[in-house]
């Protein structure tokens, strides 16, 4: 389990880091806290001919609460997030979720923007981010583009990021105080990614919600007008009026065909539903 | 219950480090400070790393290997290994068919991950870069995966020349016709998953040759030093002398480090072509992969009884998937054939019948891993019995009380003739439902839980029947049978011991343990005891440290070492006090008389450096002595606990948590508690990997797909709770200080415990599982299947 022989290179800003990606003739892959590439590299499943290495990139760490968003660079860690060194504009649900991510070790390296790129749909951010409205920036040596965290994922391990181009900045909307958070997870183990993740930021008063059902084989389900998993409309008593028929629906229309997967999928999005409610 | 009469006085006033001790291991200085020295360790100049190439594919021929012009040299194939021999790992057992696996494959591959090809680099990385340079040309085969359909007509063979898939079959008999007509007959199928054994350290090889000593000096990660040198030897037709096993320290054995390795034969050979050491070092991925597996059973088994639960017979068809070769030592037959002989357990039945077969299939070899076949067994025995409650109205618990061996039947031959040699099961199943509080849990039950969950309560009990004897294993026939067990014990001239076993400590304790034999023997202060192992240079020969023999026979031999040692040294003593030798004993590390007392240290400096003041007839043997030891009946010693667990299940989302687990145990006298306690939490941690998490599944193709940590899932600290313990202690008569083998116990009965309670949990709802491990899916599966019974036809 050792990687194939690649090139390293440790650019010292962001602007060289996209000049060595965006010149580079060989196939090449960024890497920050290492996490999920390392071991693929370890394993081969990746051979990379060059490694760029975007760990010491201050801009990437940085974090400014803009208007009514928070921006975060690409390089903060779970641990940043975990610990409280970043402003909170989502009243603690970011918090929540970074502080159960995998183990401590892997929160201590990992980052926000790697686990996106990476794309696993087990991974929490993917789903978290993507209830939470969130949007990225994505640059390269052309500039820079916006996308939403649903034309972000496009599928398991397959992300919008062109060759070239990283994610820079991810925008989390403050979230507001009429809105309740609720996500759950299941894991086989205590660290293990999940298989099978709920996910729901509703505001009853502004009748609004995003649900998302994640960690299926697939990009995750994204629900943005959600209204009919709880009977038509949402309301205050939305716990009450949640369908699980019509998330098993949902599921079996993303291809998740084994009954038992979409139960297990269902209940999760109902505790989590139950959590917002709670 | 044990008396301390019963032991030699030489311990006196030092008690507190004799046997019974708790006392702190002295091998977790080094190896806390991460001091120890494994095989990955070792440093040798001019060394290189081996990588392989491993088949890809579970059955195929090879139409050809191709090596990169750059890199020929560098690769080394079976026509490079000409003159070595294949592993044969025969069993005596009639009918029993003989494997033979290439070290480097000849002719076909019979397993994802075989070794075909082996590279050879200054570093892995290289190594593993050349590997991927190798091409192999290889024509598909169907694969046997399934162990039952291998043996159904017309299925693809592993051994064309077999005629079918399976190693052996048995048959074991006493006349179940009797039991026919019981009212309560229950029949199911139960299954245990293929396992991986995952020692924290994996296997590794380092070769070397020392032409002084015309000598391979071989450091291996291995368990059975002695044994993996007669093994090598036969397959390089080498002469054993001219082969040194050094066994490092080792980061856990489990019975996955008792085999010869073809690795190991293939690194011997480089080392002595080459003419420089040579490395290799298995990775997890290897591990997962391609080099053992173990606990692939099949059951299909009847339980008949009366109305009030007494058993009137078990009838039982096992098959144990064994993989595609025989594994030396081992061989391909003893788990299977091992269960027809300890199906029964500690319980009372007049009639039995049990057939297995050992199929070979198109997977990496099974190896008897802690436990061995019994936490199979223990696994569909007590599942069977909470169905034969439920049949009878009656508790669990209360069934096994009616079944189990009474403490006055002691000494026992069970009905498969296991000679059972002390203890009170009834007494430990009764103190281990006390200690769950089956009615606290049965009143909770009829509460129920705020929280949507179910819980539930599971009890089982095995016997652990270990330090098999010559008697035992002779009948085997395989390539080792366990005879005298020795021991060499020397006083340094400064008056320290050292001692010398063949036996080797992966994890055990065994450097503090042996030393507190010893300090019970002659009094020695346990940190002037030094414990040599793991080298057959070193060491007597032995069959090694399996089947939680090494405490009752390395612990015997000490102690007999010692006891000629004492002796020897009290002569010596008397002479020098001026005293009848009659008139002088060995006490507290001196050898007192009416005139005073001499110190083994004095003794000592004596013998090495003032010999013109010995007794001229002192013996010449000096203070070194080699001394061999069987118990009394080498039947092997049985310790057994009672586990009870329970459990709460989420049946919405699958997920069980152990909210309480107790262990009664009984391993007879303990030399260190503290140790045993250490040993029951690993095997319970283990055992709680079979029961939920680890499985190794394998695709029609015979693919493995668990194929890293990801996939293949180990229980971790947060999901194995703390149990409670508690000791009972009835002595073995038959060994020295009545003691038993305990190494094992802990992962033997928590599949069976947590099983039963999770079954308990989820029975209203109409749910039983009788596969292990117990996973989310599962569960879900089954409550989804057990709702759709219930609804009404449409």
């Amino acid at each position: 389990m050792k990687p194939a022989p690649f090139g390293y290179e440790c650019p010292r800003d962001l602007q060289a880091a996209l000049a060595v990606l965006g010149e580079a003739k060989a196939s090449a892959k960024i890497i920050a806290g290492g996490q999920s590439l390392g071991p693929m590299l370890n394993l081969r499943l990746v051979e990379p001919q060059l490694i760029v290495d975007i760990s010491g990139l201050a801009e990437l760490k940085q974090v400014e609460r803009r208007g009514d968003e928070l921006v975060l660079g690409a390089c903060v860690t779970h641990a940043d997030i975990e610990d409280g060194r970043i402003p909170d504009v989502t009243r603690g649900a970011m918090q929540r979720v970074a502080g159960n991510i995998a183990y401590r070790a892997v929160r201590n390296r990992g980052t926000v923007g790697g686990s996106l790129s990476h794309a696993d749909p087990a991974a929490d951010w993917v789903s978290a981010l993507s209830a939470l409205g969130a949007r990225l920036t994505l640059r390269s040596l052309s500039g820079a583009r916006m996308v939403t965290m649903e034309d972000f994922i496009v599928g398991a391990l397959e992300s919008a990021l062109r060759d070239g181009e990283m994610v820079e900045t991810i925008h989390v909307p403050a979230m507001p105080a009429s809105a309740h958070w609720g996500y759950a997870k299941s894991c086989r183990k205590t660290g293990e990614f999940a298989h099978a993740i709920g996910a729901i930021l509703i505001d009853p008063s502004a009748a609004t919600a995003r649900v998302v059902i994640g960690a299926i084989e697939s990009a995750p389900i994204v629900i943005t007008s959600a209204a009919e998993l709880f009977g038509g409309r949402i309301a205050g008593d939305y716990k009450g009026r949640f369908d699980a028929r019509v998330a098993d629906v949902l599921l079996a229309k993303a291809g998740v065909s084994n009954a038992a997967h979409r139960h297990i999928h269902v209940n999760v999005l109902k505790r989590a539903v139950s959590e917002a409610a709670a | 219950m044990r008396s301390e009469r019963e032991f030699p006085s030489a311990g006196g006033a030092g008690a507190g480090q004799g046997v019974g001790a708790r006392l702190p291991r002295k091998e977790d200085d080094r190896l806390m400070r991460g001091r120890g020295q494994f095989v990955a360790d070792i440093r040798l100049a001019g060394l290189q790393d081996v990588a392989f190439v491993r088949s890809p594919l579970a059955h195929a021929l090879i139409r050809g290997i191709h090596v990169p012009e750059r890199f020929r040299g560098s690769v080394f194939t079976a026509a490079d290994l000409a003159g070595v021999n294949p592993i044969r790992a025969v069993s005596g057992l009639p009918g029993f068919k003989i494997s033979e696996q290439p070290v480097l494959a000849t002719g076909k591959v019979r397993q994802v991950g075989e070794l075909v090809a082996m590279c050879l680099a200054p570093t892995r990385a290289e190594a593993e870069d050349i590997a991927a340079a190798v091409m192999l040309d290889l024509e598909e085969l169907p694969a046997v995966h399934d162990m039952r359909r291998a043996r159904e007509p017309g299925s693809a063979l592993v051994h064309e020349h077999w005629g079918d898939n399976v190693f052996l079959e048995t048959n074991f008999e006493v006349d179940i016709s009797g039991a026919l007509d019981a009212p309560i007959k229950v029949s199911r199928e139960i299954s245990t998953a293929r396992q991986c054994m995952s020692p924290l350290e994996g296997r590794g090889v380092v070769a070397t040759f020392d032409h002084r000593l015309d000598q391979l000096t071989l450091y291996s990660s291995a368990q059975m030093p002695h044994i993996t040198r007669s093994g090598l030897a036969e397959c390089l037709g080498m002469e054993q002398g001219r082969i040194r096993i050094v066994s490092p320290d080792v980061g856990g054995g489990f019975g996955h480090k008792g085999i010869l390795l073809p690795e190991e034969v293939c690194l011997s050979w480089l080392t002595m072509r080459r003419g420089h050491p040579v490395r290799w070092t298995e990775d997890r991925r290897e591990h997962l992969i391609a080099s053992s597996n173990c606990r692939e059973h099949h059951y299909r088994i009847t339980v008949y009884a009366d109305r009030d639960g007494r058993l009137r017979g078990i009838d039982c068809e096992a098959t144990v998937d064994s993989g595609a070769y025989s594994s030396y030592p081992f061989s391909a037959c003893l788990e299977a054939a091992q269960v027809a002989s300890i199906l029964p357990g500690p319980y009372l039945m007049p009639a039995y019948r049990c057939r297995t077969f050992s199929v070979a299939t198109n997977k990496c070899p099974i190896l008897p891993y802690r436990g061995v076949a019994r936490t199979g067994v223990c696994f569909a025995l007590e599942l069977m019995l909470d169905l034969v409650a439920a049949e009878a109205g009656l508790e669990p618990g209360e069934v096994r009380l009616r079944n189990l061996v009474q403490p006055e039947q002691m000494p026992f031959d069970n009905i498969t003739n296991k000679h059972f040699d002390s203890g009170d099961y009834p007494e430990a199943m009764r103190r281990a439902l006390a200690a769950i509080d089956v009615e606290g849990v049965r009143e909770r039950q009829r509460k129920g839980e705020a929280d949507g969950r179910r819980i539930g309560v599971g009890v089982s009990i095995y016997c652990e029947q270990a330090a098999h004897g010559t008697s035992v294993y002779s009948g085997w026939g395989i390539p080792m049978v366990p005879g005298h067990e020795q021991a060499s014990a020397r006083l340094t001239p400064d008056g320290g011991l050292e001692l010398r076993v063949g036996v080797h400590s992966h994890g055990q304790g065994m450097e503090t343990t042996l030393a507190q034999v010893a300090h019970e023997m002659l009094g020695v202060d346990v940190a002037k005891v030094r414990i040599i192992l793991g080298d057959t240079a070193m060491t007597p020969y032995s069959t090694g440290t399996w089947g939680s023999r090494s405490m009752v026979m390395a612990g015997g031999a000490v102690a007999t070492a010692c006891r000629e040692l004492g002796e020897r040294a009290r002569r010596i003593g008397a002479k020098l006090l001026q005293h009848d030798p009659a008139a002088v004993v060995l006490q507290n590390g001196e050898v007192r008389g009416v005139n005073g007392s001499v110190t083994l240290k004095e003794i000592a400096h004596t013998w090495y450096r003032r010999p013109q003041d010995l007794p001229a007839d002192v013996d010449p043997g000096g203070l070194e002595v080699t001394a061999g030891y069987k118990p009394q009946r080498d039947t092997g010693t049985f310790s057994y606990a009672a586990h009870a667990a329970i459990v709460a299940v989420d049946p919405d989302l699958g997920e069980v948590e152990i909210l309480d687990y107790v262990i009664v145990e009984d391993g007879g006298v303990l030399v260190n508690p503290m140790v045993v306690d250490g040993q029951i939490y690993g095997g319970l941690a283990q055992g709680i990997g079979t029961a939920l998490y680890e499985e190794m599944p394998f695709d029609a193709a015979g693919q493995p797909l668990a194929t890293t940590l990801a996939d293949y899932l180990l229980p971790g600290p947060t999901e194995v709770p703390t149990p409670r313990l508690d000791h009972m202690e009835t002595p073995s008569p038959y060994t020295q200080f009545g003691v038993k083998g305990i190494g094992e116990g802990g992962a033997i009965a928590p599949p069976a415990a947590i099983a039963n309670a999770v079954n308990d949990a989820l029975r209203p709802l109409g749910v039983e599982l009788m596969q292990s491990p117990i996973t989310p899916y599962r569960v879900v599966e089954a409550v989804l299947a057990a709702r759709d019974a219930e609804r009404p036809a449409a």
